[in-house]
């Protein structure tokens, strides 16, 4: 059953990233808004996300929730272990939702409002940077504990992510969420100007998740634990992984610079959960390399069979309701439609 | 380094200090907004309902201008939210860790109940021309009703943490974990229902206030007085239960919890027809409360139904497990305001009952709007009536506060940022709110710097 949960989390934390991170992606390219559509392409981002992101955001808050219901040490020795990038990524988390709404709702005049959607701007930014520090941390094997003393952390406070590799990750994290931002505003306007500038950005932002994937791949060997390392690369499914995931991006690139955007919507999804899924599953059986795994961390039975059966009968109502989110949404651009108002 | 290296005494003991500081500031931000994110909807949905029925163009106007003022405040309630799930951890892994796998199920639960409302608050907000009449008050009934049960969920946690069941300790490990019993203590009771006619009533106020203070300035502008009239058609019913509600909280706390209630009365000797205190200061040293004006037999009667019961002083119990001094102020606190707001329904509705209005006098106006922030700061001390009350337990008598707190060390910078933080947005959020109330519908067109 601590399987299942293991599974439930990393789908969790795939539709996070395709849909939250897209959020935070969206709010990136409000940074570099340029050219004579400056304005449009900043309404543009605060009115795709508008109607949507608080919703994309409780799938982190289900990630947390689920983790330290099922694998309460994990939590804790996350929560030590990368106490500093985890509050600066809540600081970040704040910034980005309170300066959203105060972006869209304040009538103080456009220098207000600008000043608003600067801080709304590098917010988005900096988060998914956090975000990937942490993820890259847990995958490096650089938090040692020692699960026969209750969980004792033994490495420091900034040890364990302060090092070259997470902070590929991060912005590895930072450019893939970017990139998903660019593919998914393309449909979010019916204007060919807008449009083409974010088939750009969508361009360039894939560039740059080839560069950090590099980077990332040949980092991940400083000071990483070494059967982990093995692992990640090692294994014959890794493999599979890294060989879809490029097969994806490939097929994504393809459809953007062809302007398939309907398709390309969908394969830019998909690139990023098959890049999510991939780094989950390499990392079983660990939670937390090498010391904390899916099995010594697991809550007792009782605990994760009344949370499963709570999830599934969650879930029976989260997906119409998000379902009915999406079509009334996603389907036509609300873009043209609420600026005239 | 060495996290668990040998740190001073001292050092953890200030550690504890900062951290359960910072979990009462940020839970004592959140609370407000969350409040609101229950309440608020509900009023919005009651303004929409009058417009279908009525057709009045004033309804509509209103609603939209209470969902703009929501939009704001949910969205900070989600931000500080999503900081209290992680603070829970990041300040106190010892209690995660233990805790986690006994009341993670209501957080989890909760977990929906915030997926619903956020779903149903982008379809209320961004829906008006894409989903039907009828289907938007359904969202927004969903939202209402999701807010609602976010809070019974979160509640129950805090229930356990009072009273905790469910679990069995061996060799300090939590084993034969039953999470339904956990959740399901009877401490909650009192404390769902408290909260959510809190919720109501202190959201309401607020916002009658707000529109008090226009018609103080422009009397007789009709959309405000519907808005006022919608607004405390919700206080009136809360604020006349409410005591009556944490009367049955306070025989909750003295049957669970008699050492709380001792702190919270300032009782310190055990008898018989024991007093209720209004006011005065409890004294440690000399273990009695001087200065408090004292009505005989009232505390027994009021916690056991029964003049002559005997109430426990905190001199039965341990010194060392003794709640700091504050509870029993902010007691005292909660529940002046709270016969405050009682007396104003009370006027209010007689008012209704004989001529089917509510007053009309300035007096009234400026009564509501003093009573404003009053719901608010009831609900502030209600919390650390119960939350500090309950210490040095973070689990009562289970797990000491100290033995749940990070490792971490420097926690005072933390502290200071996040309260900076909360600072800044708090004059962000009320500087933001007063210019949507100074555009509100229905006022002539203020010189602002907008031309
Ligand atoms: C609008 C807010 C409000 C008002 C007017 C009152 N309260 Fe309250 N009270 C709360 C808001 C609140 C709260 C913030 O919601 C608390 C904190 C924990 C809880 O469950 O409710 C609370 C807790 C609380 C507790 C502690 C419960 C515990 O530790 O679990 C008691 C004994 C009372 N209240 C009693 C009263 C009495 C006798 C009132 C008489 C007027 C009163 N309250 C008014
Ligand atoms: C929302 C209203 C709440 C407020 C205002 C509040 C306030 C506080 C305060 C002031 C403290 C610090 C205690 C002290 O200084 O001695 C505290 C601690 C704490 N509260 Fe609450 N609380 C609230 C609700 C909750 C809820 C619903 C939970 C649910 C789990 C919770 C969990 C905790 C924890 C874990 C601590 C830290 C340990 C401790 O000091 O006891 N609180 N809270
Ligand atoms: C008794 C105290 C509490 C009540 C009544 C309460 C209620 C609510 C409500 C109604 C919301 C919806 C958002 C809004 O309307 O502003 C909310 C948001 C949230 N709360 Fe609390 N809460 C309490 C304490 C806590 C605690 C202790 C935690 C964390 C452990 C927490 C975590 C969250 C989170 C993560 C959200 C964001 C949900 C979203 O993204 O929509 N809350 N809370």
């Amino acid at each position: 059953m601590a399987w299942v949960m293991a599974l439930v989390i990393l789908i969790a934390l795939i539709l996070y990233a395709i849909l939250g991170g897209a959020d935070f992606g969206a709010g990136f390219w409000d940074l570099f808004a340029s050219g004579p559509r400056a304005r449009r392409q900043r309404d543009l981002v605060a009115l795709a996300i508008g109607p949507v992101w608080e919703a994309n955001h409780v799938w982190l808050i289900l990630v947390v929730v689920a983790l330290f219901t099922a694998f309460p040490p994990a939590f804790a020795v996350l929560s030590i272990a990368l106490h500093v990038p985890l509050a600066l990524m809540l600081l970040g988390i704040v910034a980005r939702a309170s300066s959203y709404v105060f972006r869209n709702y304040d009538v103080a005049g456009d220098v207000v409002q600008q000043r608003w959607g600067n801080v709304f701007a590098y917010a988005s930014a900096a988060t998914p940077i956090l975000l990937g520090i942490v993820v890259g941390a847990i995958s490096s094997g650089a938090i040692r504990v020692d699960p026969e003393r209750g969980f004792e952390v033994l490495t420091g406070f900034f040890a364990p992510w302060v090092r070259i590799f997470p902070f590929a990750v991060g912005f590895f994290a930072l450019s893939l969420f970017a990139f998903l931002a660019a593919v998914y505003l393309i449909r979010e306007t019916h204007d060919p100007e807008l449009q083409e500038d974010f088939r750009l950005r969508a361009l360039i932002a894939q560039g740059g998740v080839v560069v950090f994937a590099l980077i990332a791949a040949l980092t991940s060997r400083l000071g990483a634990h070494e059967e982990f390392h093995v692992r990640l690369l090692g294994s014959w499914w890794s493999w599979l992984f890294f060989a879809a995931a490029c097969v994806v991006a490939a097929i994504t690139t393809l459809l953007v610079v062809r302007r398939r955007y309907a398709l390309a919507r969908i394969f830019a999804a998909g690139e990023v959960a098959v890049v999510v899924a991939g780094w989950g599953f390499a990392h079983q059986p660990f939670l937390i390399a090498p010391d904390v795994t899916i099995e010594n961390a697991a809550a007792p039975a009782a605990t994760l069979r009344l949370l499963i059966i709570v999830l599934a009968v969650g879930a029976l109502t989260l997906f119409p309701s998000l379902y009915w989110l999406y079509r009334v949404f996603k389907r036509e651009p609300i873009f043209e439609e609420l600026r005239r108002d | 380094m060495q996290a668990r290296a040998s740190m001073p005494y001292l050092a953890l003991v200030d550690n504890l200090l900062f951290a359960r500081t910072q979990m009462g500031v940020s839970l004592g931000f959140h609370i407000i907004f969350a409040a609101i994110g229950i309440a608020m909807p509900l009023l919005m949905v009651i303004s929409e309902v009058a417009w279908l029925r009525t057709k009045d163009p004033d309804y509509l106007e209103l609603t939209k201008a209470w969902a703009k003022g929501t939009a704001i405040l949910i969205a900070i309630g989600a931000a500080s939210g999503t900081v209290l799930s992680f603070e829970l951890g990041l300040l106190f892994p010892g209690f995660m860790r233990h805790a986690g796998a006994v009341i993670g199920m209501p957080f989890s639960l909760e977990g929906f109940a915030f997926f619903a409302e956020a779903i149903f608050v982008g379809i209320y907000l961004y829906g008006w021309n894409r989903v039907r009449p009828a289907l938007h008050v359904a969202a927004g009934i969903a939202v209402a009703l999701a807010g609602a049960l976010s809070a019974v969920f979160v509640i129950t946690a805090n229930a356990w943490m009072n009273h905790p069941r469910g679990f069995r300790i061996e060799d300090g490990v939590f084993v034969d974990i039953d999470p339904w019993h956990a959740m399901t203590t009877p401490f909650g009771v009192h404390q769902i229902i408290h909260m959510l006619v809190a919720a109501y009533l202190a959201t309401g106020i607020l916002v009658a206030a707000i529109h008090a203070w226009i018609l103080l300035r422009h009397p007789g502008n009709p959309i405000h007085r519907k808005a006022l009239g919608i607004a405390m058609a919700m206080v009136i019913p809360a604020a006349i239960v409410q005591p009556a509600i944490g009367d049955f909280a306070s025989k909750q706390v003295a049957r669970y919890q008699p050492l709380k209630l001792a702190a919270m009365e300032g009782q310190f000797k055990t008898e018989a027809n024991a007093p209720l205190r209004i006011l005065g200061i409890p004294d440690r040293e000399a273990r009695e409360t001087r200065l408090a004006i004292e009505l005989p037999g009232l505390l027994s009667f009021l916690s056991y139904g029964d003049r002559d019961a005997v109430v426990q002083g905190m001199e039965d119990f341990p010194e060392e497990n003794w709640p700091p001094v504050v509870v029993h102020y902010a007691f005292q606190l909660m529940v002046l305001f709270g016969m405050l707001l009682f007396f104003l329904s009370i006027w209010a509705a007689a008012h209704w009952i004989g001529r089917r209005r509510l007053p009309q006098s300035r007096a009234f106006l400026w009564c509501v709007l003093l009573s404003g922030p009053l719901g608010m700061a009831a609900i502030e001390f209600g919390w650390i009536v119960t939350e500090v009350g309950r210490q040095p337990w973070v689990i009562y008598e289970v797990m000491r506060t100290s033995e749940a707190v990070t490792p971490m060390p420097g926690l005072i910078a933390p502290l200071i940022v996040s309260c900076l933080l909360y600072i800044g947005l708090s004059i962000a959020v009320i500087a933001v709110l007063y210019r949507q109330v100074m555009i509100a519908p229905g006022l002539p067109p203020a010189p602002g710097p907008e031309v």
